[in-house]
């Protein structure tokens, strides 16, 4: 990648995220406009007006769009996220209490869900039987069509109540860890199994794979040292569009289990009208999902030999 | 969720294949009529335009369908399935196979609207953004990026903070979430067909600007963008059922997928029909429709 094609990939990414945190913040700070009247307007509260004015002003609502707007991306760079609505406390704070319990839910989640996958994907094309591969072949779809929350309640369903493998109630923290991953697990390995199929049935159409397979290659080698390091590339792509769906699944994950987190937090957050939380989560999760897809962008060229060829071979025949 | 959008992207990617297709001389194909009824009779196909219809139908007619009504309580509390009632009965007796039926012109009609709200939307940015081009192009699509970064339930969400809760504002959220992937679906058409030497005759013929779109460049866009919805369809009851599980769509005791399910979760240590048969009845619509998507853009290529 040339360096002004670096420098545009770059720039367009710091565009979209300077364009989406303008987006959210008119949609959750500008539009619904006033937090404080949501909390300290309703007459029972008996507040008079010059009260609720003073409240206001001491948010700070009370002054001119553009001042808040530009504001609140200073006060975002300096890590302050305003205040909750419902509880006062700081929206770092909150943040930062919710986050450890979610990132080892989502890494564990995460490990499972490649896990799972590759599983899928190498059964459904080298497995023993036609049946079984077609048996796979077949999950990832299915997996698409489970809604996350119906996954985690029949969970609940066979391995604490029918079974009593994993206790519902007084379980420790790993025993509380397992089902959550679980359930997290298949949103993220079913589009991740779908193109790690689609990737080894392009690389297995290639006319090296029956080159090698005719100088005797078992399928292990063929696989391991063939067909697996070409098709593990496109799965890259996904990078972004799992975290995606890793937000999204805490956010229903921990509503089904009752687990504290960041998905709790936002869930609450909307329950409650609370704008900042909402905003604050949006904005971050955005910032991580437009960096994730810009690394893998930058990597991909560096980790595909036959893009850096094509590319190198480019800049010569333009420098020619 | 997104994982419906990277099957989207297939089947967006598959439509785009779409107008080489159509330069294969048409007399190859010599008697299109009957082979397109028998592929329509196809098991593969059969089966869940079968099941979409029948959900369909009872959205539509869910008197048809069962003699309950919803609310009614026929019964004692949480009866297992029987020949009477098929689902059983719920926490307050009532039929809970009666609650789904009605519950489908709930989460149907609002999957509906969501699809209709992204295929409009998106439609009208991505033909703009593929027939104007230039600036306009740039500007519009830049917009796609940004409804593209905002994680799906996350966007979804914040619609819903701002709109309220309820059955239709949800719609429209998840309606929101798909502009994106109907704009770029309908912008690669549009550039893509406009490229194409047909339509460069067909200029060449007198054609207005407009006259070429409607007459040419939307009809051989159409398979995709159907395809597109159907599977946008799927996708969109599985967000609504969400948004209900969450709490943000419809109130109790509106009979709505989600809530159906959210509310019998209190009851899974003894009752595990409460939850698992109208969850079964969400993933088999879902499934259906992304059959049935997935045949319709393979038809559009073979």
């Amino acid at each position: 990648m040339t360096r002004s094609a670096l420098l545009r990939r770059v720039g367009q990414a710091i565009l979209v995220l300077a364009l989406a945190y303008t987006a959210a913040y008119v949609l959750l700070a500008a539009l619904p406009g006033d937090a404080v009247m949501a909390r300290f307007g309703n007459p029972d509260l008996g507040l008079s007006p010059e009260q609720l004015a003073e409240i206001r002003a001491s948010y700070g609502v009370d002054r001119p769009f553009f001042v808040r707007y530009f504001d609140s991306v200073g006060a975002f760079f300096r890590g302050d996220l305003g205040y909750s609505v419902q509880s006062g406390a700081a929206v770092s704070t909150l943040l930062a209490e919710a986050l450890p319990s979610t990132l080892v839910l989502a890494v564990v989640a995460l490990i499972l869900a490649v896990f799972l996958a590759v599983v899928i994907a190498f059964t459904a094309s080298y497995g023993a039987g036609s049946w079984l591969r077609r048996f796979f072949r077949n999950l990832p779809p299915l997996f698409v069509s489970l809604p996350v929350f119906w996954i985690g309640i029949v969970l609940i369903q066979i391995f604490s109540f029918q079974l009593g493998l994993v206790p519902s109630i007084g379980a420790s923290e790993v025993q509380a860890l397992i089902l959550p991953a679980i359930t997290l697990a298949f949103p993220i390995a079913a589009p991740l199994a779908q193109v790690l199929l689609r990737s080894i049935d392009d690389v297995s159409a290639q006319p090296f794979v029956a080159v090698v397979r005719a100088r005797g290659a078992s399928t292990a080698w063929l696989l391991w040292r063939n067909v697996a390091p070409n098709a593990l590339l496109p799965a890259l792509t996904m990078a972004g569009l799992l975290f995606g769906e890793l937000v999204g699944g805490a956010i229903v994950t921990e509503a089904v289990f009752g687990r504290v987190g960041i998905g709790a937090l936002t869930a609450q957050a909307v329950a409650n009208r609370d704008t900042p939380v909402l905003l604050a989560v949006v904005v971050i999760a955005t910032v991580v999902y437009v960096t994730i897809n810009l690394v893998v962008d930058l990597l991909y060229p560096v980790l595909d030999a036959r893009l850096r060829q094509r590319s190198a071979r480019a800049t010569r025949g333009a420098s020619a | 969720m997104s994982g419906i959008d990277a099957a989207a992207a297939q089947a967006a990617e598959a439509a785009r294949a779409e107008p080489t297709a159509q330069t294969v001389p048409t007399g190859a194909r010599l008697n299109p009529r009957p082979r397109a009824w028998r592929s329509l009779l196809r098991p593969g196909i059969l089966i869940p335009a079968l099941v979409l219809l029948i959900a369909l139908a009872w959205a539509v007619a869910p008197g048809l369908f069962t003699s309950v009504g919803p609310a009614e309580t026929v019964g004692p509390a949480l009866q297992a399935p029987s020949g009477e009632h098929w689902f059983g009965t719920d926490a307050t007796g009532r039929d809970l196979y009666a609650r789904v039926v009605y519950g489908a012109s709930q989460s149907i009609t609002a999957a509906l609207l969501a699809v209709l709200v992204g295929l409009v939307f998106g439609s009208i940015i991505g033909v703009t953004a593929g027939a104007v081009g230039g600036r306009v192009d740039e500007a519009l699509m830049r917009l796609v990026d940004v409804l593209l970064a905002i994680p799906t339930l996350l966007l979804s969400l914040s619609i819903v903070i701002l709109l309220g809760f309820g059955t239709a504002n949800a719609a429209i959220a998840v309606g929101v979430t798909s502009v994106a992937v109907f704009a770029r679906l309908s912008r690669s058409q549009v550039v893509s067909v406009r490229a194409s030497e047909f339509v460069e005759a067909a200029y060449g013929s007198g054609g207005t600007f407009f006259s070429v779109l409607w007459r040419h460049i939307l009809p051989n866009s159409l398979t995709a963008v159907i395809a597109l919805a159907a599977l946008q369809l799927g996708s969109a009851i599985l967000q609504i059922s969400t948004l209900g599980f969450l709490g943000y769509g419809a109130p109790p005791p509106t009979p709505e997928w989600g809530l159906l399910i959210a509310e019998g979760r209190n009851y899974i240590a003894t009752s595990w029909w409460i939850t698992a048969l109208p969850g079964l009845v969400v993933v088999l619509v879902v499934l259906a429709s992304n059959r049935l998507s997935r045949a319709i853009s393979d038809g559009g290529t073979a």
